[in-house]
């Protein structure tokens, strides 16, 4: 601290209760917070704007810190950090806590708190944030003494990153934050009991390798946890399912943990995976879940799940396994170290995978992937969305770094279908939670990481009106964001549903008084730029990935088409619609309208 | 018929937990909000020198359901045990009552006879009423108290079930 002026005397180690939490987030290798000031945090904002070890991200919206902190933290596999004031500081950062909950997304979300002798009595922007967050939240704090802050800072990101990841609040009283104590370095912090299992247990490995070595149709069905347990779990993923020959699937939340152009990948599964991956889950005889969580995007009916393979299921939460679908070789440990010790097993053991049945397997799933699941038609001038997301695709793929982040709804699911992910790390979108308004922030979380790299948000015309105003916060850090909005005119993924199960009546689902998207990006110091007809595309996605400003490229896409495949709700695996005409023949059932 | 993975049992479970603000509301809340049942639910300080309290939970459901609540639990981070006494052999269960029972004459003095064979002290008397108490396994107390009901029953205050295996190991 270059002018020094300070109540706290360093020669005691002593500081303030704000100089502290600084030095905690600064020894924890914080370079970046997202946040937004208020009452309750102006000492942090001034002990801040002291130092410059840490480049705060004034965002415009709190609940856009949260987003940018997850698109950060995805992006780099680091903790995102958070900063937010008390009381509607807090309560908007509550949607993007349970986003990262449901995603398993690491932040440290501090947040201001009233002095403590005012907490409980109703003060201004006085909330219970620990009782409001303690359901959305993997843990959280209130730190009442300034003698506890730094430990409770080290811990808190232990507990963010470890494990599971997920959000950790830290709840931080003014008065505490001005309060004169002691700081504690991050390697005098001892856990008392929080110690999450990272090695699987040898003979459940070894019982899964057999099992693996024994199948005669197996399938890798991969999730977020590969991504969660850092690059060399992909990596090991690669060489597991290189070695065995086996074919891998993987869900939107996986998705760059294998190779998208590897032959072995089957693409996403679930409600709008394709078909040969949906096929051979439901025809499988052993399936190794790899990280994932058997989500009922996935499943579907789940008495129809998969009905006759056994399963091995790899998790580091305990409390994924056996939650929805009963698994017969469980492990726990992390991804990483887990396949490490597979792939020992695999070569000690001498594993010789039936390679007659294997053939016929692959033959089969040939036979499925001759279905051409995805395929889509693409003639006159209206551009179908599928087809500018893969425009969009063919246009970026060769360059080196391309981070993309989704909103919620059709143009999300036609972005995992439609754009390749070859490796971890670059791709953000809300899976758990589906919270559209989050892949702007998102955005801007993965530009404030990767200042070099193309960053796009791929977006539908009523998410982007979510969390639109992050454009500022994109103009004030000059972050060259690609927003490209799949323009349908409707909350489409809505319209589908509405067009599947309610009769076609599209109740509040048309985007009325739409802005002029180009106008709006001008308004904001970016280029506004617009595609009307199919001819028009490619041009437009040079001209964006030409200009090294924030775009707002406004797609008008076919107002009315449907994603598909898709699993209708209480539908099985090999009951898929694949298009317009499977939705008169296979009408929904009573207790599948209820689902959502 | 109802398939044994679907059958519901009563689980009796300890969790050993970090004193802390909120602990409580932390286990209360996971079983509101995944919609567990909680059929009763002790807490106190067992270890004051290193502030760890222990929680005792009765609770019911299907297998699968039980092994979530014991994951769910293990989860919390200040959650340092978390014991299914039900599954992990034998062990021994309490609960205390007080009941009062109000009433004059012949069934004042049922109620008593009932009280003494139920090794029931009375805690409190007055001309019209007795507080009895009342210790054993949750069915000595339902049977107790359902004895009372008719003699002039008004009031009932339940501990909830304590639990502790049976031997020498420690949880
Ligand atoms: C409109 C919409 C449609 C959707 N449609 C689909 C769809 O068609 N297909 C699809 O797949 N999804 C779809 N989703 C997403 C879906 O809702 C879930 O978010 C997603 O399927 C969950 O992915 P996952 O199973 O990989 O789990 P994640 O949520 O990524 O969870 C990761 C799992 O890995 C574990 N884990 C974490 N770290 C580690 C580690 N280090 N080692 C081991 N394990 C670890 C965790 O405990 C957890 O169980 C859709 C979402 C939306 C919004
Ligand atoms: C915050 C929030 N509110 C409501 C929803 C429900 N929802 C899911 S998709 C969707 C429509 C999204 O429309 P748009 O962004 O235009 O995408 P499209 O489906 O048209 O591609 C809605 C309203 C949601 N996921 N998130
Ligand atoms: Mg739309």
């Amino acid at each position: 601290m270059a002018n020094g002026k300070k109540k706290a005397n360093n020669n005691t180690g002593t500081m303030s209760g704000s100089e502290i939490l600084i030095k905690a987030l600064s020894d924890q290798g914080v370079t970046r917070i997202f946040g937004y000031p208020g009452g309750a945090v102006l000492p942090l904002y001034d002990a801040m704007h002291q130092q410059n070890s840490i480049k705060h991200i004034l965002v415009r919206q709190e609940g856009g810190a949260v987003h940018a902190a997850e698109g950060y933290a995805r992006s780099t596999g680091e903790v995102g950090v958070v900063l937010v004031t008390s009381g509607p500081g807090a309560t908007n950062a509550v949607t993007g806590l349970t986003d990262a909950m449901m995603d398993s997304i690491p932040l440290v979300c501090i947040t201001g708190q009233v002095p403590t002798h005012l907490i409980g009595n109703d003060a201004f922007q006085e909330c219970d944030t620990t009782g409001i967050t303690r359901p959305c939240t993997k843990h959280n704090y209130l730190v009442k003494k300034v003698e506890d802050l730094a430990h409770v800072v080290h811990e808190a990101f232990h507990v963010a990153r470890s494990g599971r990841p997920g959000p950790v609040v830290i709840d931080l009283p003014k008065d505490v934050a001005m309060a004169i104590g002691a700081y504690l370095a991050p390697d005098k912090i001892e856990h008392k009991n929080y110690a999450p299992q990272v090695k699987g247990d040898a003979s459940a490995i070894k019982e899964a390798v057999a099992l693996m070595a024994g199948a005669k149709k197996p399938i890798f069905y991969c999730g977020g946890g590969v991504i969660n347990s850092g690059p060399k779990a992909s990596k090991l993923l690669t060489e597991l399912v290189h070695t065995s020959g086996y074919p891998c699937t993987l869900t939107l939340m996986g998705l760059g943990a294998y190779p998208a152009s590897d032959p072995q990948f089957l693409g996403m599964l679930g409600m709008h995976g394709t078909y040969e991956a949906n096929l051979a889950m439901h025809d499988c005889d052993v399936m190794v879940c790899v990280g994932a969580r058997f989500d009922d995007r996935i499943t579907g009916v789940l008495s129809k799940f998969s009905p006759n393979s056994k399963k091995i299921h790899i998790d580091i939460d305990p409390s994924s396994i056996n939650k929805n679908v009963k698994v017969d070789v469980p492990i726990v440990g992390d991804v990483a170290n887990v396949l490490e010790d597979m792939i020992k097993q695999w070569k000690a053991s001498n594993a010789k995978p039936d390679q007659k049945a294997l053939k016929a397997w692959w033959k089969q799933i040939d036979e499925w992937r001759a279905k051409d699941c995805l395929k889509y038609v693409q003639s006159g001038d209206i551009i179908k969305p599928q087809y500018a997301i893969q425009r969009l695709y063919e246009a970026t793929k060769n360059l080196d770094e391309v981070y993309i982040t989704t909103e919620v709804g059709q143009h999300q699911m036609w972005a995992a279908q439609f754009y390749g992910f070859e490796k971890p790390n670059h791709w953000m979108t809300s899976g758990g939670l589906g919270t559209m308004g989050y892949g702007l922030p998102a955005a801007v979380g993965a530009q404030v990481a990767h200042p070099d790299a193309l960053v796009i948000d791929i977006a539908g015309e009523a998410s982007i009106l979510m969390n639109i105003q992050e454009m500022s916060t994109i103009a004030q850090y000059r972050l060259p964001v690609k927003v490209f909005i799949l323009n349908n005119e409707y909350m489409g993924m809505v319209r589908q549903w509405q067009e599947l199960l309610h009769g076609g009546r599209y109740a509040e689902s048309y985007m009325e008084s739409l802005p002029d998207f180009e106008m709006l990006a001008e308004s904001f110091g970016a280029v506004g730029l617009r595609a009307d007809k199919a001819g028009d595309l490619d041009g437009m996605i040079q001209e964006m990935l030409k200009t090294d400003k924030a775009v707002i490229a406004d797609v008008r896409v076919e107002k009315l088409e449907s994603c598909y495949p898709m699993i209708p709700s209480g539908a099985a695996h090999n009951d898929m619609l694949l298009g317009p005409e499977d939705e008169a023949n296979k009408p929904i059932s009573e207790d599948g309208m209820v689902l959502v | 018929m109802t398939p044994i993975e679907e059958t519901e049992n009563t689980h009796t479970i300890a969790v050993l937990v970090d004193n802390e603000p909120g602990v409580l509301a932390r286990v209360i809340g996971l079983f509101s909000g995944r919609g567990y049942n909680i059929d009763s639910l002790t807490v106190a300080e067992v270890r004051a020198r290193r502030h760890q309290s222990r929680i005792t939970i009765v609770t019911t459901g299907t297998p699968m359901i039980i092994e979530q609540i014991k994951a769910q639990l293990g989860r919390l981070v200040p959650v340092h045990s978390v014991s299914d006494l039900t599954l992990e052999g034998p062990h021994v269960e309490r609960e205390l009552a007080l009941v009062k029972v109000a009433g004059t004459g012949e069934k004042r003095v049922e109620s008593l006879r009932i009280a003494d064979i139920f090794r029931a002290r009375v805690l409190d008397s007055t001309n019209e009423s007795f507080v009895f108490e009342i210790v054993g396994d949750t069915g000595k107390l339902n049977a107790f108290v359902d004895l009372m009901r008719p003699l002039g029953l008004v009031d009932v205050s339940r501990t909830g079930v304590v639990a502790i295996a049976r031997g020498a190991e420690a949880l």
